[in-house]
């Protein structure tokens, strides 16, 4: 008996240790005490590849280091408007060819340097340069010879346009008029860095140690605390931000919390005040039980599918006409999608930047039907074997089967799925080794020229093998427009060459989606869901 | 005893070379590379960046520029995290992993040891069936089900725990719980069948009749004949514990070594991903050195020569 | 007092050979638990195989109006988001995993323990050699592997198998290492020996015996291992494609809706757990029939 007493306290003992917390009482949540000490909780997604503004290409770096650098015209948070930056004010010429910006005086960089015209060249210089290869140099591409400068035609970097006329006077020269220029100077790759930090760390330098925590300079409203990786990165008020009254955070939490459903549960459990993105099967229950936090607001992306257009049926414009005319796109954001995303019978998001397409493609199984019979598939009858290709990832799986029901029910012809990695997929994609494939685009800037360039023939992005020689007429057309409504009368051209030729199948445009905590003020819902910080606050 | 450790402790030098060498070219042959993205890079940037480190030269140099890095102990740049060396990523990651991996295995060993033992007492008894139907459900919830379960209930509903994080003393039960109950199954079970195959023996009859306790019989006696299976498993399951807890990794968003895995090995980050598999065998034949010398231990009559 | 004193007696092993297959059926036999096991497991596999001509829908039927509805009459065990049938669902998954789960769980039985039974009972540079190859074999990057394959081989069901066979035998190797370098030391293997009897002999009748109680139970424990892998392979693309699915991905997709949807989650783990249950009752009974001593008690 004497063993069963001692295998009983082993036992016992156990039952102990998974049990000790038991008797705790409730603890202050993080988000309670954060909103007594003005601190922001943030999920932020992934953890961060980098925070350097010249190297990075993902939204979640973006999301911090809006924190930590200030361009030359920042957004209003409500419509995305420019509003001042470091340049205190600004003129076009009437051509729309030359920008001048005055900057402010009081701009200073975190060290207490102030912020000149000089840093900001150093900092085109910089991201323009062949050696470093930044991803998004050619968003500065409008300036002129930046193109010439960044493929290495030309070495001379003062025949790009951008002058300083003197140390707070920017003058800025344009290949061709660019009225979308404010809004792009808010993109990452035009934001300044700090030159002496650059040097030091290596300035051309992909891996480049500046942007750890100690090494990090910015002009932002906030300094870089610390950066625990895939932990938490923490940003706090600076002192030398010249709009530094305005900002009334204390500091910045980001967790790179990658699993929605682990980040839901922190959000639950008062850990986070904003969450980056939402589990679908949950939104039903916020609908119903907390509202107040569900934030589900348009975004400036759009979900379709891309056609092979080389592959057999499918280079038929008939069978892409049938195929995108049969899908019930309402069901699919109702039931599938679920998170109150707009269905869509064009490309470019509505209103983006004022321009809607006046009249998208309309679904008719009827016509679908009648399309295929045309294309000599009546009935579905003889259509070759097509394979829709899509990530792995729950949400593509759901729409894919949702979207392959839906054409054996409408059309009668049978789609075979194809899950892949995400890096086999894109290169399947990247070299056309696919018949139909799920994609989305986020726009880089507030403009349709962003959804509507990529469709220009042998453009890196335009992976279906279409063009079409009226529409990239239309669109180098457009680029040399200065004037808005001939400029969106060209789009709205060359959109209806895109729905009727129909490469691709649009789905529908993006939400995003937040769960906000209601004390969280400031925090307003805009297209490219980019919320500046210096003007977010806790309010419980 | 110290010339077999130290011939094991050679032996990780060929290992070492032919995982390295297979590793190195099987990864180059996987579709898509570090810079592949849906958004397409311009070709001249990834041209640029693979000039930068050095991806542009051809196999076999890049293979002996590598070697030669490793031997002097410098694993390379991380391709992902861009500031950041391969060096570095283990020196933070492995740390918390191994933490991590040690409470798994505590929890998993006290538990699956106690179970297996009384079930083995009792066999076909309810003693038996009550522990060894609770080391199955350890099986048949795994991390991806348990750990959100835990969260739910330990976390949410009786606030007691945080439900994601490295922070506090706490927030390593759950995790703990959540990682070792698959690996308390498997001891479990291990430990009753050669329990079952140990006890009948006339050597555990004879230490009986000699009078020694109960306990002693079975810790002193049985156990270490019937640990035999439990150490094999230990080694591979421990070095799996270290570096596979991706799952319970991302759902309590723990910076630890398993995500680092995955992601590399997801995101084409060769350099990372061969450190941490030059890193991750280092462990794996040093572990299993371990096992073989706790075997001869537990059994001195077991030979292993190196 | 030493325990490798006291195991110089030698224990017992069974001497009758030929009784021995009997015996083990009659001891099987008596196990009630395991009878009941064998006969749901058996039931079991052929409801599943037949699923195609008893499951009330089509496996890939949707009805996105009703969405995920809970169990009700028309659909017994609920219906998942897109509104198919969870139940034919469950039946269709049951084959891929049935299969999975058996198939790939033999081929690593099939390598894993004559690699680990040679490696064991040959000891010394040869069992330190083969032993380093199987740490080799564990460090590659089985995700990578994987894409390889699949990029070069395309999807199919035997690379499934292979795939997955050939990471579970390396711990299986090991473990049966493990055993057999222990049993080989004991002195009837010993007398055997010096008796002259061939190595095969050896092998399969003395030291076969005396591990298979560990293989059985190890056995039992790769086949869930194994069905939650197919899922994983399905991430990478090998495996199941949508819209068919198997147990592994019905209960992969039920985690990610549990509190929405419970019984997405419910109705794959119960019928997940029992299989494994009776597969394991069974292993037990079969273990303890099987053991040449375990009629002694």
């Amino acid at each position: 008996m004497k063993l069963w007493t001692s295998l009983i306290i082993i036992a016992g003992m156990a039952c102990l240790i998974t049990a000790f917390p038991m008797g705790c009482s409730k603890r202050e949540t993080p988000v309670d005490l954060g909103n007594r000490e003005q601190i922001l909780h943030r999920g932020i997604g992934s953890e961060p590849k980098d925070l350097d503004p010249h190297m990075v290409t993902g939204v979640t770096e973006f999301n911090i280091i809006i924190g930590l650098l200030e361009g030359l015209v920042s957004q209003n948070p409500k419509d995305m408007s420019p509003v001042p930056g470091v340049a205190e004010n600004w003129e076009a010429s009437t051509n729309g060819l030359t920008y001048t910006f005055h900057f402010r005086k009081n701009a200073k960089w975190s060290n207490g340097d102030p912020v000149t015209v000089h840093d900001f060249i150093f900092s085109f210089k910089r991201c323009l340069s062949p050696k470093l290869g930044a991803p998004y140099a050619y968003m500065l591409y409008c300036l002129k010879n930046a193109e010439a400068y960044n493929k290495g035609t030309i070495t001379d970097f003062s025949r790009v346009g951008a002058k300083a006329l003197d140390d707070y006077t920017l003058e800025l020269d344009l290949a061709s008029p660019t009225p979308y220029l404010l809004g792009l100077l808010a993109h990452h790759s035009w934001f300044p860095v700090h030159p002496p930090t650059l040097r030091k760390f290596g300035e051309e330098q992909p891996d480049s140690k500046w942007t750890k925590a100690g090494n990090f300079i910015g002009n932002g409203p906030f300094n870089l605390k610390s950066w625990e990786p895939d932990k938490q990165i923490v940003i706090e008020k600076s002192q030398t931000y010249w709009d530094k009254n305005i900002v009334r955070l204390k500091e910045i939490h980001f967790y790179p919390i990658g699993d929605h459903k682990s980040e839901e549960r922190s959000f639950r459990a008062g850990q986070l005040h904003i969450t980056e993105t939402m589990p679908l099967d949950r939104i039903g229950y916020y609908r119903r039980q907390n509202s107040k936090s569900l934030r589900l607001d348009p975004y400036l992306g759009t979900y379709y599918y891309l056609i092979n257009v080389k592959r057999p049926a499918l280079n038929n414009v008939k069978v892409r006409q049938a195929l995108a005319m049969a899908i019930n796109r309402k069901n699919l954001t109702a039931y599938v999608t679920k998170g109150g995303e707009t269905p869509a019978h064009f490309f470019t998001p509505p209103n983006t930047a004022g321009y809607t397409c006046s009249k998208g493609f309309t679904e008719d199984i009827e016509k679908a039907k009648q399309l295929l019979t045309e294309a000599g598939y009546p009935d579905g009858k003889g259509f070759p074997n097509i394979q829709l290709l899509y990530n792995t990832s729950d949400a593509h799986v759901r729409i894919a089967e949702a979207i392959q029901q839906m054409w054996k029910m409408n059309l009668n012809i049978n789609i075979e799925l194809i899950n892949m990695e995400w890096k086999v997929y894109v290169a399947a994609t990247d070299e056309g080794k696919y018949d139909i494939a799920r994609a989305g685009w986020i726009g880089d800037y507030v403009d349709p020229n962003s959804f509507l360039d990529m469709w220009i023939k042998d453009r890196g992005n335009n992976r279906t093998g279409w063009s079409n020689k009226e529409y990239d007429r239309l669109l180098s057309e457009a680029a040399q427009t200065m004037d808005r409504d001939r400029r969106y009368g060209l789009f709205q051209q060359a959109e209806q060459i895109l729905i009727s030729e129909m490469p691709i199948i649009p789905l529908y445009f993006y939400r995003s989606k937040h769960l906000v905590n209601p004390a969280v003020q400031g925090w307003d819902p805009n297209i490219l869901d980019i919320h500046p910080y210096k003007f977010v606050y806790l309010k419980p | 005893m110290l010339k077999f450790v130290a011939r094991r402790l050679l032996q990780i030098v060929p290992v070492l070379l032919i995982v390295i060498t297979i590793t190195f070219f099987l990864i180059r042959l996987a579709p898509g590379g570090p810079f592949t993205d849906e958004k397409k890079y311009p070709p001249e940037v990834i041209e640029c960046r693979n000039a930068y480190y050095g991806l542009n030269d051809s196999l076999p140099m890049q293979y002996l520029h590598y070697l030669g890095n490793v031997v002097k102990g410098n694993l390379g740049p991380c391709l992902q995290y861009r500031n950041r060396t391969v060096n570095e990523v283990i020196k933070e990651t492995f740390p918390i992993s191994f933490e991590l991996g040690c409470w798994a295995m505590i929890y998993a060993l006290a538990l699956g040891l106690v179970f297996g033992i009384i079930a083995a007492l009792r066999p076909n008894t309810l003693l038996d069936h009550i522990p060894m139907a609770a080391a199955m459900t350890g099986i048949c919830l795994p991390a991806f089900v348990l750990g959100p379960l835990l969260i739910l209930v330990f976390g949410l509903w009786l606030g007691l725990f945080n439900a994601s994080g490295w922070e506090m003393a706490t927030d390593r039960i759950l995790p703990a719980i959540t990682l070792g109950s698959v690996y308390a199954a498997y001891i479990a079970r291990l430990s009753r069948s050669s329990m079952l195959e140990i006890l009948p023996m006339d050597y555990i009859r004879t230490a009986r009749a000699k009078g020694a306790s109960e306990l002693r019989v079975i810790v002193c006696h049985a156990l270490k004949n019937a640990a035999i299976p439990v150490v094999s498993f230990l080694g591979p399951a421990f070095a799996g514990i270290v570096t596979g807890s991706f799952v319970v990794e991302t759902i309590f968003q723990i910076p630890g070594m398993g995500k680092m895995f995955v992601t590399a090995a997801f995101n084409r980050d060769y350099f990372l991903l061969l450190g941490l598999i030059v890193f991750y065998a280092g462990l794996l034949v040093a572990l299993n050195l371990i096992v073989d010398i706790v075997l001869v231990w537990l059994n001195p009559k077991i030979k292993i020569e190196a | 007092m030493k325990s490798s004193e006291i195991d110089a007696t030698v224990s017992p092993v069974y001497t009758i050979e030929e009784s021995f297959h009997d015996n083990a059926w009659q001891r099987l036999k008596m196990n009630r638990l395991a009878i009941v096991s064998l006969v749901f497991l058996i039931l079991l596999s052929i409801i599943c195989a037949i699923a195609t001509w008893i499951a009330p829908y089509p496996y890939d039927l949707q009805n996105l109006a009703i969405g995920a509805s809970s169990p009700s009459i028309r659909h017994w065990f609920g219906t998942d988001i897109l509104g198919r049938d969870l139940l034919t669902r469950l039946l269709y998954g049951g084959q891929i995993s049935l299969l999975v789960g058996l198939c790939a769980t033999m081929v690593s039985l099939l390598i894993g323990v004559p690699y680990g039974m040679f490696s064991g009972y040959c000891g010394g540079k040869t069992d330190a050699f083969m032993m380093r190859i199987v740490d080799i074999l564990y460090t590659l990057p089985f995700t990578i592997l994987v894409i390889i394959l699949m990029v070069v081989f395309g999807r199919n069901f035997l690379l499934l198998f292979a795939a997955i066979g050939a990471v579970e035998w390396l711990t299986m190797a090991r473990i049966i290492r493990g055993d057999v370098l222990a049993v080989k030391e004991q002195t009837f293997i010993k007398a055997a020996v010096v008796l002259g009897l061939s190595q095969s002999r050896i092998i399969f009748r003395h030291i076969l015996p005396n591990v298979l109680g560990t293989i059985i139970v190890y056995t039992t424990l790769t086949i869930p291992k194994v069905m939650l892998l197919e899922a994983f392979l399905s991430f990478l693309g090998l495996g199941v494609q949508p819209p068919m699915s198997s147990w592994g991905l019905l209960i992969r997709d039920g985690a990610e809706v549990m509190e929405s949807h419970p019984w997405l989650l419910i109705f794959p783990g119960i019928i997940f757990s029992v299989t494994l249950f009776a597969l394991n009752r069974l292993g037990d009974a079969l273990r303890d029939a099987l053991d040449p001593r375990f009629n002694k008690t």
